[in-house]
């Protein structure tokens, strides 16, 4: 008979201590600044190897039939803003919004929703897929970005659209936790990337981002600004909010989510 | 190296053989590379299926098809659900059955004794906290080594022809079949020449797993990706749509996980020892026929 050495007790109390130890150092190795950066740079393998085929022209992302659309549509993040201004411009059904769009471009230029409204439409039934794992399918309808760039003329030097939300994720008084986005020119010129301002051929609903909301659809829905107040062109973000280019980047969430 | 002639004869083709000093037969069984890709992948896949599940608590639901959300139906949920009095009860619902998971699923005690209510507990996540956004940075980044590792694997497999010479199963092989499963009931473990080759069920098994689980773990996972979904729209329609393709990405990687525990297992009862050193020297003791002294 072979004395057992270690005791089968003692094995599996040694391998769950070991795995608690193994979990721990992950989670610290998550958490070091080097080793993000590693992490981080499947990122930019993704971005590269999506952009060898996404272009500002095509492909364009699915779109589905009327029978498709999600009867209940996840209204995620903000539902309704907080704050006297975007409680006053709902009171009058935003009669008295204004986009701006401004930053580098030649021509600042702002519209009412009306006007925006009066502009050539774009109407497209898309997936809405969310970072969290769920998907859901709905009808937008509003103004191409790139007929509203087209508009204001961008500077050769704008890299970047930051859109600035009216909702405040974590009520900040400060402002620190205004909501904001940005996206690059490849996906700014996309067909697909309109304002949107109706949604299943309804007036978008404040759960939605009413009155204006952003689609971009091959990315996540974390991308898709809702309460959009402004367009800023940049040539850089990393001095906006905490420099990663939008509120759950910032937050861990990678700027390019194409995947 | 001492050779033994005579084995080589039986020996599958081109293997090395020695002997030992005690006279035992070892067989050079399984290349640097297979040995190298072997314990690279139980890296990568243990961090991907953590980093996965902590992925899934942020949705810890499965659909089927285009869409899905919490107001559609599931097939599988995992939830907490709050009592008028007392802790929370954990539940695992599959389809209209519904388990009491309270203290493993749904509802648990995290690291500080605190009760929390999510779907898969701390010690199977990465990271052990919530956090979606760096449970998705480990996935992604293992996710491509993942790939590089198998795809360097396969390309290994065929030019070396280790595919046709060890896992496709042969005409002798298929007439087996019978008394190999009937083997594996019986937990006989094969000796002398037969265990210088895979059994038919266990080639068939790492078919199955090399060329069918392991890519659809791939095909399914960029299916969730609405970039790659727009320039290749029939990929999530292969597997009925992007909700469809999260389900069996889920389905796939548990059955990767109850292949692991059969295999370990079998590790286990055919030799921990010697199975080890296979896969980490390379070299294999062959155990003798039974009645023949070694």
């Amino acid at each position: 008979m072979k004395r057992e050495l270690i005791t089968r007790r003692a094995a599996v109390l040694g391998t769950m201590s070991a795995g608690g130890l193994i979990l721990a150092g992950c989670d610290k190795l998550g958490q070091n600044q080097t080793f993000a950066k590693v992490l981080e740079g499947s990122e930019k393998l993704n971005l590269t190897g999506q952009r060898l085929v996404l272009s500002s022209s095509a492909p364009l992302a699915r779109e589905y039939s009327t029978s498709d659309i999600s009867r209940v549509f996840k209204a995620n993040g903000t539902i309704r803003p907080d704050g006297d201004e975007y409680r006053n411009l709902a009171l009058t059904q935003f009669a008295n919004w204004r986009l701006k769009i401004d930053g580098l471009v030649m021509k600042p230029v702002s519209f009412s929703l009306e006007e925006l409204k009066a502009m050539p439409s774009r109407t497209q039934i898309t997936r809405h897929d969310c970072v969290e794992g769920w998907s859901a399918i709905g009808q937008w309808t509003g103004v191409q970005l790139s007929y509203l760039l087209n508009q204001a003329q961008l500077k050769p030097n704008a890299k970047y659209l930051v859109f600035r939300c009216a909702d405040d994720l974590l009520m900040s008084q400060d402002g620190s936790g205004l909501y904001y986005e940005s996206i690059d020119m490849v996906d700014a010129f996309h067909p697909q990337t309109i304002m949107a301002y109706a949604m299943n051929g309804q007036t978008l609903p404040i759960e939605h981002g009413a009155p204006l909301r952003l689609r971009v659809e091959r990315q996540l829905g974390y991308k898709m600004a809702k309460y959009v107040m402004q367009i800023q062109a940049v040539d850089d973000f990393s001095k906006i909010g905490l420099g990663k280019g939008g509120f759950w980047e910032d937050r861990g969430y990678e700027w390019y989510a194409g995947i | 190296m001492a050779v033994d002639t005579a084995d080589q004869k039986v020996a599958p083709a081109g293997a090395r053989v020695r002997r030992t000093r005690t006279g035992k037969e070892l067989i050079y069984r399984h290349s640097l590379l297979v040995r190298l890709t072997h314990w690279l992948n139980v890296l990568f896949i243990l961090v991907l299926l953590m980093s996965g599940l902590q992925i899934f608590n942020a949705h810890a639901m499965l659909h089927w098809g285009i869409k899905g959300d919490e107001a559609d139906p599931a097939i599988l949920s995992i939830y907490a659900e709050d009592q008028v009095e007392g802790p929370p009860i954990g539940w695992l619902q599959i389809g209209s059955a519904k388990f009491n998971t309270t203290g493993w699923l749904g509802v648990f005690r995290d690291r500080d004794g605190f009760l929390s209510g999510r779907a898969f507990p701390w010690w199977v996540t990465l990271p052990s906290y919530q956090s979606l956004a760096e449970g998705r940075r480990w996935h992604f980044f293992f996710a491509w080594l993942f790939a590089l590792n198998g795809l360097a694997y396969l390309v290994y497999g065929f030019a070396a022809r280790h595919f046709q010479r060890d896992l496709a199963p042969t005409g002798v092989d298929w007439r087996g079949i019978g008394r190999s499963i009937v083997d594996h009931l019986k937990f006989k473990h094969p000796r002398g020449d037969e265990a210088k080759r895979y059994n038919v069920l266990q080639k068939l098994t790492y078919i199955a797993v090399v060329f069918i689980l392991l890519p659809l773990m791939i095909l399914t996972g960029i299916s969730m990706s609405p970039g790659i979904d727009s320039m290749a729209t029939w990929l999530p329609d292969l597997f009925g749509g992007r909700q469809s393709a999260r389900t069996i990405h889920f389905i796939a990687a548990s059955l990767i996980v109850l292949f692991v525990i059969v295999h370990v297992l079998e590790v286990l009862l055919a030799g921990v020892f010697n199975e080890m050193r296979s896969m980490i020297t390379g070299w294999f003791a062959v155990k003798p026929e039974k009645g023949t002294k070694p």
